[in-house]
């Protein structure tokens, strides 16, 4: 669930609290996100990929509101990591971030290769897809 | 049932946003997105109002489907394999259609959408990334013309004083006030229902649109086909299945289990998390493929690398999510080639609707589901558009009344029911593997006194809204569609493809049929004998039996 917002980075834009698929935030009175709702939070971190100052913080954990040190967070090199691996805003034109999702099918025809060698092949209708 | 005027104005609420469109469309997923363009190409004046924010809401958005892409010349053999997987319950030519559907328009979204080149320089237009292809989808609805009203839940369909269907109304939540549509046409698009469980992106998709189509007089169909389950991290929202055809999977004493991908790779997980703890780990993926994961499923490590794992090399605990309807098949039974409802002006798309037109008995999966999205919400748009222009401006007039029965706030104030237990005894019976994925007769008729409860329980409950008008109508949504899903699951007593009865083990053919379901205080089943449909090779059988 969203964890942590490092007001200091936020650029107030208010993104992360429109986008929210579940309403999870609030603005408060400088007009920086909170969280207004934990629970309501569905993590699917959304709100990161959003955010271009790479301002908040989702734990993986969607069951329980866990205790998190913000420094080791701010200097473990996850802020911003979803939104980099995206390719999105400043990463478009890194070719290192460059969209692979095309490569799902190869992916899945290989798993299914390793386990037996009467592997079936795939038509674009595997039912696990997506 | 109250007067259209008055429908939350006792919040202290700012004035409501009035608004008059020709197509109202429910939720702005993938369906309900391709439903709102269709019908702007049309020349409709469209309003797309959804619960969360149009392109980050649903489960598209939070994942990537690789849509049912097959070339003309491999069509014919691609939908062979589908029929027999279907068990019969599917229909060939509605298959073609959204096979031709989804060919014809994936290329068309090129500058919405920046369709990658494998090696050999060919674009790639089969899988989509969730968030560039929902966010493309956006900006290609407001490109089109469509109005879209973000943090805006529906909460029930209107008429007319003729009778007539006449848009709906609901809550913005960030604005604080109603939102009322005109629309003589309404797309219900708000996806399937997995119960609030932790599947990636679901938290929006309660059933509330099949409880308002119910509400103004639709059917259902294929109900019992709504026990999908997807793995997980424990405690974690990350169901992207495809790394799993590479895992291991142990016991808490480090046995390794015999659970391996394929058809009966949900059956082997769930009977093994029944006794206990299940592990993975992921040590068969390739090297060189561990360099491409994050650039291709960039969200599918996160909740490992925020816990220090190394899942390649560690193992760690796994869960079975349950999907409900939204990997499930059952939903909105459509009549005609627009996907509308029994109701006139009220279309069905995507996830919301019955998709055993193209997947039958067996779950479509991410891809036949992708397609049917695409191309349902895209034949409702051009439908809803069509009927709309049938309407005359006269009938945009009068009195509206409020179809929206249970849940719905009538008064403001801080009475409402504990919608938190309402909701967990929804999920105790929908979630658990031995209630739903391994149904039995007994079970079901324990699961449907317990949401009898429920409903019941909501039905005599304070009708205040305790300053969120939704969160009770929600909770209604989630018991009728419950009560759906286990009415029909009660009703087939058989085991066919998705729907798993262990007191009746096999396929029965005095089963080749359609259940449709529906009703409110009393819910009913109905049994269906399957269309003739002419295909070469392909016999559905109740028609002549």
């Amino acid at each position: 669930m969203i964890e942590l917002i490092f007001k200091d980075r936020c650029s107030s834009c208010g993104s992360c609290v429109r986008i929210c698929p579940s309403n999870a935030l609030g603005l408060d009175t400088d007009g920086k996100p909170l969280i207004r709702d934990q629970a309501a939070c569905q993590t699917c971190f959304m709100c990161e990929l959003y955010c271009t100052a790479d301002a908040l913080y989702v734990d993986p954990d969607c069951e329980h509101p866990v205790a998190l040190n913000a420094q080791e967070i701010r200097e473990s090199g996850l802020l911003g990591q979803y939104r980099r691996d995206s390719g999105w805003d400043e990463w478009a034109a890194d070719p290192r971030y460059a969209n692979q999702h095309w490569r799902m099918d190869a992916i899945f025809a290989l798993g299914y290769s390793l386990l037996a060698p009467a592997a079936p092949r795939t038509t674009g209708e595997t039912d696990e897809k997506r | 049932m109250c007067a259209a005027s008055s429908f939350y104005s006792a919040t202290g609420a700012s004035q409501s946003l009035e608004l008059q469109a020709d197509v109202l469309v429910l939720g702005g997923g993938l369906s309900g997105t391709w439903a709102a363009i269709a019908a702007a190409r049309a020349g409709a004046r469209v309003v797309l109002a959804d619960k969360g924010w149009c392109g980050a809401s649903g489960v598209t958005a939070t994942a990537g489907p690789g849509h049912w892409w097959v070339a003309p010349e491999e069509r014919r053999a691609a939908i062979d394999k589908r029929l027999a997987s279907a068990q019969g319950l599917a229909d060939p030519h509605w298959m073609a259609r959204i096979l031709d559907c989804t060919w014809r328009t994936l290329p068309t979204l090129t500058g919405y959408y920046d369709f990658p080149r494998n090696e050999q320089g060919v674009p790639q237009y089969r899988g989509l990334r969730g968030p560039e292809y929902m966010r493309g989808m956006r900006r290609l609805a407001e490109d089109s013309g469509v109005r879209i009203l973000d943090q805006s839940p529906a909460m029930e369909l209107l008429r007319n004083a003729d009778g007539r269907l006449a848009g709906a109304r609901g809550w913005q939540r960030q604005a604080r006030r109603d939102w009322q549509v005109r629309a003589p046409a309404v797309v219900v698009a708000t996806g399937g229902c997995g119960f609030l469980s932790r599947l990636l992106g679901s938290q929006t998709n309660t059933g509330d649109g099949h409880l308002m189509a119910v509400e103004a007089g639709a059917e259902l169909s294929g109900m019992e086909f709504s026990s999908y389950y997807c793995i997980a991290p424990l405690d974690s929202t990350m169901t992207r299945s495809m790394v799993y055809t590479f895992g291991s999977y142990f016991d808490a004493a480090g046995r390794r289990l015999e659970i391996v991908p394929g058809p009966n790779f949900t059956n082997a997980l769930a009977r093994a998390l029944l006794q206990g703890p299940v592990y993975c780990r992921l040590e068969r993926v390739p090297e060189t493929l561990r360099a491409h994961l994050p650039y291709v499923q960039p969200n599918l490590l996160l909740p490992f690398a925020r816990r220090g794992i190394d899942p390649y090399r560690d193992k760690f605990p796994v869960t079975l999510h349950a999907e409900g309807t939204i990997r499930g098949v059952g939903g909105l039974r459509v009549v005609d080639a627009h996907c509308q409802t029994g109701v006139p002006g009220l279309f069905a798309a995507g996830d919301a609707a019955s998709r055993e037109f193209v997947t039958g008995a067996m779950s479509g999966g991410g891809a036949v589901n992708a397609a049917w999205a695409l191309s349902s919400g895209q034949w409702a748009g051009q439908g809803a558009a069509r009927y709309a222009r049938g309407i005359s401006f006269a009938r945009n007039r009068g009195l509206l009344l409020g179809l929206g029965g249970i849940g719905m706030p009538r008064q403001p104030g801080e009475r409402t029911p504990d919608t938190r237990s309402l909701v967990r005894r929804i999920q105790e019976e929908m979630h658990p593997y031995d209630k739903n994925l391994f149904r039995t007769a007994s079970q079901l008729t324990r699961s449907l006194a317990v949401l009898e409860n429920v409903w019941d329980h909501l039905r005599h409950a304070p009708q205040g809204h305790g300053g969120d008008p939704l969160r009770v109508r929600e909770t209604a949504a989630l018991a009728a569609v419950a009560r759906w899903c286990y009415g029909a699951a009660q009703e087939r007593r058989e085991t066919r493809g998705l729907h798993q009865r262990t007191d009746a083990p096999t396929q029965r053919a005095e089963f080749d049929l359609h259940l449709r379901s529906g009703g409110l205080d009393r819910p009913w089943v109905r049994r269906d004998g399957l269309p003739a449909i002419a295909w070469p090779g392909f016999e559905n059988r109740s028609h002549h039996a």
